[in-house]
């Protein structure tokens, strides 16, 4: 036996935990470092870029039209909305007039995808703090909107339906009954979820008072979406700046007060009960045997020399895109600002000094997706 | 806005333009830090939201770009500055807006512009070891082959 010959305390020792990039509670191939002092999380180091694809050096050697469906695999669950961002961008600067029905085939299709993104969130996030059921429910209603979407695109993720200009050809014939009957069921399925997990007592210890962040921070973090408005910030671009025709629709904005884990999620329940309330005003104000494309536009759209910054609320934040073009058919620079990309950078304040346990809650909260984090 | 803009920097050497609908201020590396402390800090301003920042290759020169976006105010700003192509050099904003630093990382992986002054300018989307600059123009594009 080992005579112990020093009285010398043990140093304390933080131990390194390595998570990812394949982990199931990463949502994709994401990896952090993590150094724990026994249960807590003292310093956390994210590492991303696993999914680099090198998207917008891609679009400099694509034509305009080819672009939409590059965006389409940025965030890959709320495709549509990246695609909004893309052609805006580009009608903005060579300042086309896109007609009526096809803006509101937009909004009503966007909302869609918001719904079905915070589902998946709802879902994923449930699986995080360790409640099995909700993924069941939430992928049952969003395969409602999958098929509708597929119905109307051909695609179930990867639509590339907009086009500079409008649409690439109208709705479908049944179109609007079709919608009508997802957003009734939806209405009802989103009470269900609501119920099922928001005021569940081990969900709230789980989520309630962790991961807290100020809104001071999350403003000087550049953070965005549900996350800064869990802060009580109330900056959503729908409203602060309305692009396409989201001026013409009445619903809130829902913010919170405490900024934590919990918030963040109920902010996204509370968010898909709006959505549905702009679509059933869209759909009523959305003009019929109209056409959905701009005319007199060039196939390859040649945008002018100049340059543009448009940006639009997706579900995960301010997704925006800055276009230079030097007068050609293939964009000069295409930088994206993506939302999960940013708000990420608020894990390591939000990481610091917190159970290991809730390393992943937290994370989940966030509601990263990587393919628009790596871009 | 633009009135403010001008009388805080009418007499700096900042030249004052627009883009589309954005104001625009175009200013010297040298003196980046110094106009973005009073955009931030200054109480008719207060760009305190930074909502992009990209590296822009122009073949001859590397142009950083920042968009910001007042919360209060509701103002939004776009402010450039240009750097030679040989030794892109620009000082780090992390100081001012702390969201800054995975765009200048970024910056850095893909255009390999120096940003002085930021903490830890570690490669991020790139895997260390990495050799040129894919961002850039002159990078091999259909011709690239890793394997």
């Amino acid at each position: 036996m080992v005579e112990a010959t020093s009285s010398q305390p043990l140093e304390p020792m933080n131990i390194m935990i390595n998570m990812g990039p394949q982990h199931p509670a990463t949502h994709g191939v994401f990896r952090m470092v993590l150094w724990v002092d026994g249960e807590r999380v003292v310093d956390v180091e994210p590492h991303i870029g696993y999914l680099h694809r090198g998207s917008e050096k891609l679009c400099e050697g694509e034509v305009y039209p080819q672009i939409v469906t590059l965006f389409d695999r940025l965030d890959y669950i709320s495709n549509l909305n990246n695609e909004l961002v893309f052609t805006m961008a580009v009608e903005k600067l060579m300042d086309v007039q896109v007609p009526e029905r096809a803006e509101y085939i937009r909004v009503i299709l966007c909302e869609l995808n918001r719904i079905s993104s915070h589902l998946l969130f709802y879902g994923t996030f449930g699986l995080d703090a360790g409640a099995m059921t909700p993924a069941l429910y939430s992928f049952r209603e969003r395969e409602r909107i999958q098929r509708l979407f597929e119905s109307v695109t051909g695609a179930r993720m990867m639509h590339n339906y907009f086009r500079v200009g409008g649409l690439k050809q109208d709705v479908p014939e049944d179109f609007n009954e079709r919608v009508l009957q997802v957003i009734q069921e939806l209405e009802k399925a989103i009470n269900e979820c609501d119920q099922l997990l928001s005021k569940n007592e081990v969900f709230l210890a789980r989520t309630r008072n962790i991961g807290v962040i100020s809104s001071e921070d999350a403003i000087a973090l550049g953070v965005s979406g549900p996350s800064l408005r869990a802060t009580g910030i109330p900056y959503d671009l729908r409203v602060i700046e309305p692009y396409s025709v989201y001026d013409r629709f009445e619903f809130d904005i829902p913010v919170g007060k405490l900024g934590d884990s919990w918030e963040r999620y109920a902010l996204r329940v509370e968010e898909m009960r709006q959505s549905v309330s702009i679509i059933k005003q869209a759909l009523q104000q959305l003009p019929e045997n109209s056409p959905v494309m701009a005319s007199g536009l060039r196939r390859l759209p040649r945008p002018p020399k100049g340059e543009v910054y448009v940006r639009a609320e997706n579900p995960r934040g301010e997704f925006g895109v800055y276009l230079v073009s030097a007068g050609e058919t293939k964009p000069y620079r295409v930088k994206v600002r993506a939302p999960s990309f940013v708000n990420l950078q608020a894990l390591k304040l939000l990481l610091r000094n917190v159970y290991v346990a809730d390393a992943v809650v937290i994370l989940g909260s966030l509601d990263i997706v990587l393919g628009e984090v790596d871009r | 806005m633009l009135r403010e803009i001008s009388e805080i920097f009418g007499s700096k050497d900042v030249q004052i333009g627009s883009i589309l609908d954005e104001v625009l201020i175009s200013v010297a590396p040298a003196k980046l830090l110094e106009t973005c402390e009073i955009l931030k800090g200054n109480p008719g301003l207060q760009f305190d939201f930074l909502r992009c920042l990209s590296v822009v290759d122009y073949e001859d020169s590397f142009q950083v770009v920042y968009h910001l976006w007042s919360m209060g105010h509701r103002y939004k700003l776009v402010v450039k500055t240009n750097t030679e192509y040989e030794q892109p050099k620009v000082p780090s904003i992390v100081s001012i807006w702390p969201s800054a630093d995975w765009f200048e990382r970024e910056g850095r992986d893909l255009f390999g512009v120096d940003f002085e002054g930021h903490p830890g300018l570690k490669p991020l989307l790139l895997w260390e070891g990495f050799e040129g600059f894919p961002g850039r123009k002159s990078f091999p594009f259909h011709e690239y082959e890793e394997w």
